[in-house]
C-alpha cells in the first residue's frame, strides 16, 4: 500500500442499507493524488453527470489526502464531491476541523454514500465497527444538538461529527455538512444532496494511525515547511491575529469589495465589520484545526445587551456561548454585499448559519439580489413579509433563519439567487456563474479573478484560482490587478496547482506562505511516490479537465464560461477602480489555447489522451 | 533545579500538533489516540486545554507501583520501565490528574518521559503554549529515588528476583 493512506473504503448504500469494505484504487491513489482528484475520479468512474442531485443515484463522496491525519501543518482536510444541489455541476467542498483525520484513525481513507434512506439514519464509525442507526430524534436538530446527541447515545465523547442542519433536511440549495460545529463543507449544497439521502450525519471514532511511507524524511521536511510559514507574512501575523477577516480593509481599500450586490465596490462600513474591530471588540479565542499552525479560526461572542439584540425564534440557546466565526467571505457576503455593517449582526447571522447548516456565502449573497429586487420595487412586503432593506441586520437574522426552514419568503431564498431572480423576470440581478454566487472580489478590480471564476468547474468559487495572492497581496510576485496581461497563464497555473494541492488533504492557505515545492517533500516521504514539481501540477490539470469533462456531460462546460452583464458592461461607479469592468473576452481565448481545448472551450482527445483521461 | 513542561491554556489553539508529535515519537506514526499529551477541546467555551504529566514531586504513579516499575530518569521525569510494568493499572488510578494511561497494544502503563530531555510537544507548538522551562523543584534525586533505582538496576541485572 503507498504510504499515507489505510487502504480502505467504506461503500454505503442507503437504500438497501448495506455497508461494505472495500480496498482503494491505488493506482488512481497515485494518479490524483487524493481528496478532490480521487473524489472526481470515483463520480466519473461510477457518478451519473446528467442526473438530477437530488436523485439516489447520485453519489455522495467523502475523501481524504495522504496527508490528511499527520502533522503536516493543515493536514485536517477532507472533501466532499458529488453533483451539487445549488449548481448541477461536479462539486468539490472541503472542510477542515477534526473530522477528516479521525476517518482516517478509524482505518478508511474514503466513504462512497449511495442511495436513499427509507427514513433518516445517521451512519456510526468507530473503528471496524460500522453501521446504520435511526435519526428519526435527531431530524430537524440544529448542528450543536445533534452532535451532542450523539456524543451522549454513543457513549463515546471523543466523537467526531459531521452532520447537516435543518437547511439540508429542507433542501435548501446551497445547504452545508458542519463538522466540529463550526468547520463547513459549505459551498454548492452539498447540505441538500445529503439531506436528500436522508443521512443526518457521519459520527467517526478512531483510534488508529497514519503510518508514512519515510516517517524519518517527513518529518524533517514537514519541520522545513513550518519554518517557512513562520517566516511569512500572512501565514505568521496577518491570519493569526486577524484571522481571514483581515483582508476586509484591505480588498475595500481596492476597490474590490462587492457592495449592494455589487451595485458598488466599496463599503463605507467596511472597518465596522473587518478583522481589525473583531478582534478588538468580539474576539474570544483563535482557534486552529487539526494540525494547522495558522489557526486563522475566530471564535467570537456577542457581550451583554448584544447578545440579545436579535431575537431569532427557534434558536433560544447558544447566545452566551461563543460561536465561530465570520470569517471574510461570511462577513462580506451578510456584510458588505447586504450593505449591512452591523458586526453583531453578522456575528449572529454566521452563527445560525451553522447551527443550521447553510453557506453564508450564497445565502448572503443571494439575500442581496433580493434586497436589490426589493429596493427596485419588484418585490413588495406583501411577499416578503418584512422589508428588505440594503443595511437591516434585523431582516438578515430573520431570514437566515426563515431561509433554512424554508418559512415564507425564506422559501424562495432558498432556492439560490439564480432561480430567486429568474422567477422575478431581473436573471440580471444574479451575480455568479454556473449557478454560483460570487465570493468577495469584484473582479471588474481584480481582473484574474473574473477569469477564475467564469471557468471554475464548481460555479463562482475563490478557492480554485486565488489570483487575490499576485493581483493584490504580492504572493509570489505583484501584478496589475486592473490589467488582463498574463492573467490567462496564472489562472491556469493556479487552478492546476490549486487542484493539486486540494487533494494532497493539505489546506489552500498555505499557499499564502509557501509553494507546491515547499509541499512535495512531505507528499513524496509520506507516501512513498516519486512525485515531481512537473507530476504534481500535472495532477491537478489532470484533475481539472477531468472535472471539466464531467461538467460538459452534464451540459455545463463549454459556453458556460461567462460572467454576468454587471461585470463586463456596467463599469465601476466610484472608488480606486472606478470605471473598470472585466475584460473576460479579453483573456478567455488565451486561456482556452493554454489548456489546449478548442476555441470554443471544449477538452480535445489529444488533451485526454495526453492526461490519460481518453 | 529541574525542568518541567509548562502549558498555557490560554495560549492554545486547539490543533493538536503536540499529540501528533507526542504520537509519533510513541509509535513511528501519527496516531492521537496513543499520545501522552493530551489536549482537550471544550469547543462551546472555546476553551483549548492541552494537559500531560507535569512530573509531580509526590509521584503517586511510582508510589503506588507494587512491582517498582516507575522510576525517575535522567531529566527527572516520572518513567514507566516497560519491561517490569506488569499492566496492574494501579498507577493510573493512582494518578491525581489522569495522566497515567494504560496502552491497549501493549497492555502497560504509559506516561509522559520528557522524551529524555527535548520534549516533541514543546517542539511542536505553534503557539508556545507548551513551554520546557527550569523550574524549582524538590529533591528528586535524593535517598528515596536512589534507593527505588538502585532496585531498578538490580532487577535488570537479574539480581532482584
Amino acid at each position: 500500500m503507498i504510504g499515507g493512506w489505510t487502504g480502505r473504503i467504506l461503500r454505503v448504500n442507503l437504500t438497501r442499507g448495506t455497508i461494505k469494505k472495500e480496498a482503494l484504487r491505488e493506482d488512481w491513489a497515485r494518479d490524483y493524488v487524493g481528496g478532490r482528484g480521487l473524489g472526481a475520479r470515483y463520480l466519473w468512474e461510477e457518478g451519473d453527470p446528467t442526473v438530477d442531485p437530488f436523485s439516489p443515484k447520485n453519489k455522495l463522496l467523502f475523501v481524504t489526502g495522504p496527508l490528511t491525519g499527520t502533522n503536516a501543518s493543515c493536514g485536517a482536510r477532507y472533501m466532499v464531491v458529488t453533483k451539487g444541489a445549488l449548481t448541477g455541476a461536479i462539486t468539490t467542498s472541503n472542510s477542515g476541523g477534526h473530522w477528516g483525520p479521525e476517518l482516517k484513525f478509524a482505518g478508511y481513507d474514503m466513504v462512497i454514500v449511495e442511495g436513499r434512506a427509507p427514513r433518516p439514519v445517521y451512519l456510526w464509525i468507530h473503528n471496524d465497527e460500522v453501521e446504520l442507526r435511526p435519526a428519526e430524534h435527531l431530524w430537524g436538530k440544529g448542528v450543536w444538538d445533534t452532535e451532542e446527541i450523539i456524543r451522549k447515545e454513543s457513549g463515546v465523547p471523543d466523537t467526531i461529527v459531521a452532520s447537516i442542519g435543518p437547511a439540508g433536511e429542507n433542501l435548501v440549495r446551497f445547504a452545508a455538512i458542519l463538522n466540529d460545529l463550526h468547520r463547513a463543507a459549505g459551498r454548492s449544497g452539498v447540505g441538500a444532496v445529503m439531506g436528500s439521502k436522508l443521512l443526518k450525519a457521519i459520527a467517526v471514532r478512531g483510534t488508529g494511525g497514519v503510518r508514512l511511507a519515510d516517517a524519518r524524511g517527513f518529518m524533517a521536511a514537514s519541520w522545513a515547511m513550518k519554518a517557512k510559514l513562520k517566516a511569512s507574512a500572512v501565514t505568521a501575523e496577518g491570519l493569526p491575529i486577524y484571522g481571514t477577516e483581515v483582508l476586509v480593509n484591505v480588498i475595500n481599500e481596492h476597490g474590490a469589495l462587492p457592495t449592494r450586490n455589487h451595485q458598488q465596490t466599496v463599503f463605507e462600513d467596511a472597518e465596522g465589520m473587518s478583522g481589525e474591530t473583531l478582534t478588538e471588540t468580539r474576539l474570544v479565542a483563535n482557534k486552529a484545526c487539526f494540525a494547522c499552525t495558522i489557526a486563522c479560526g475566530r471564535v467570537t461572542k456577542l457581550p451583554g445587551e448584544a447578545a440579545g439584540k436579535f431575537l431569532v425564534n427557534t434558536h433560544p440557546r447558544n447566545w452566551q456561548i461563543a460561536g465561530e466565526g465570520p470569517e471574510y467571505e461570511n462577513a462580506w457576503a451578510m456584510g458588505a454585499d447586504c450593505g449591512i455593517g452591523d458586526l453583531d449582526a453578522l456575528i449572529k447571522a454566521n452563527w445560525l448559519c451553522n447551527d443550521l447548516g447553510m453557506d453564508p456565502i450564497s445565502f448572503g449573497a443571494t439575500l442581496a439580489a433580493a434586497m436589490e429586487l426589493y429596493e427596485k420595487e419588484v418585490i413588495t412586503n406583501s411577499l416578503t413579509g418584512r422589508p428588505l432593506r440594503f443595511g437591516s441586520g434585523e431582516a438578515l437574522v430573520a431570514m437566515a433563519e426563515q431561509t433554512a426552514y424554508r418559512q415564507g419568503f425564506g422559501d424562495l431564498l432558498a432556492e439560490g439567487s439564480k432561480r430567486l431572480t429568474a422567477r422575478f423576470g431581473h436573471p440580471e440581478f444574479f451575480m455568479g456563474v454556473r449557478g454560483q454566487e460570487f465570493p468577495a472580489y469584484d473582479s471588474r478590480a481584480i481582473q484574474g479573478m473574473g477569469l477564475g471564476y467564469a471557468t471554475s468547474n464548481r460555479g463562482a468559487c475563490h478557492l480554485k484560482s486565488y489570483t487575490v495572492s499576485p493581483e493584490i497581496l504580492g504572493i509570489p510576485k505583484k501584478m496589475d490587478p486592473h490589467s488582463t496581461e498574463g492573467k490567462a497563464e496564472i489562472t491556469k497555473i493556479f487552478q492546476d496547482i490549486t487542484s493539486a494541492v486540494d487533494s494532497t488533504g493539505l489546506c489552500v492557505f498555505l499557499t499564502f506562505g509557501v509553494g507546491l515545492e515547499d509541499m512535495l517533500p512531505q507528499l513524496v516521504a509520506a507516501t512513498g511516490v516519486p512525485y515531481s514539481l512537473a507530476s504534481l501540477t500535472q495532477a491537478g490539470e489532470r484533475i481539472w479537465n477531468l472535472e471539466r469533462l464531467w461538467n460538459e456531460r452534464a451540459g455545463l462546460g463549454q459556453g458556460h464560461d461567462q460572467l454576468p452583464k454587471r461585470i463586463t458592461e456596467e463599469p465601476i461607479p466610484s472608488g480606486p477602480a472606478k470605471g473598470l469592468v472585466n475584460k473576460l473576452g479579453e483573456m478567455l481565448p488565451e486561456y482556452y489555447r493554454l489548456r489546449g481545448w478548442t476555441e470554443t472551450g471544449e477538452v480535445t482527445l489529444q488533451k485526454r489522451k495526453d492526461l490519460g483521461l481518453a | 533545579m529541574a525542568k518541567q513542561l509548562r502549558i498555557i491554556p490560554e495560549k492554545c489553539t486547539g490543533c493538536i500538533q503536540c499529540e501528533l508529535a507526542c504520537s509519533f515519537v510513541q509509535t513511528g506514526r501519527f496516531q492521537p489516540a496513543r499520545a501522552l499529551i493530551r489536549v482537550h477541546l471544550f469547543d462551546d467555551q472555546a476553551s483549548y486545554a492541552p494537559y500531560t504529566c507535569f512530573q509531580c514531586d509526590e509521584a503517586w504513579c511510582m508510589t503506588a507501583c507494587p512491582v517498582n516499575a516507575i522510576t525517575i530518569s535522567a531529566v527527572t521525569a516520572k518513567v514507566v520501565v516497560e519491561a517490569l510494568c506488569v499492566g496492574c493499572g494501579l498507577c493510573t488510578i493512582a494518578c491525581p490528574y489522569g495522566t497515567v494511561w494504560h496502552n491497549p497494544d501493549s497492555e502497560k502503563a504509559v506516561k509522559c518521559d520528557l522524551c529524555g530531555g527535548d520534549p516533541a510537544c514543546v517542539r511542536a507548538c505553534p503557539t508556545a503554549a507548551i513551554t520546557y522551562l527550569e523550574t524549582a523543584a524538590a529533591d528528586w534525586l535524593g535517598p528515596w529515588a536512589d534507593d527505588l533505582n538502585r532496585s531498578l538496576r538490580e532487577m535488570q541485572a537479574g539480581g532482584g528476583q
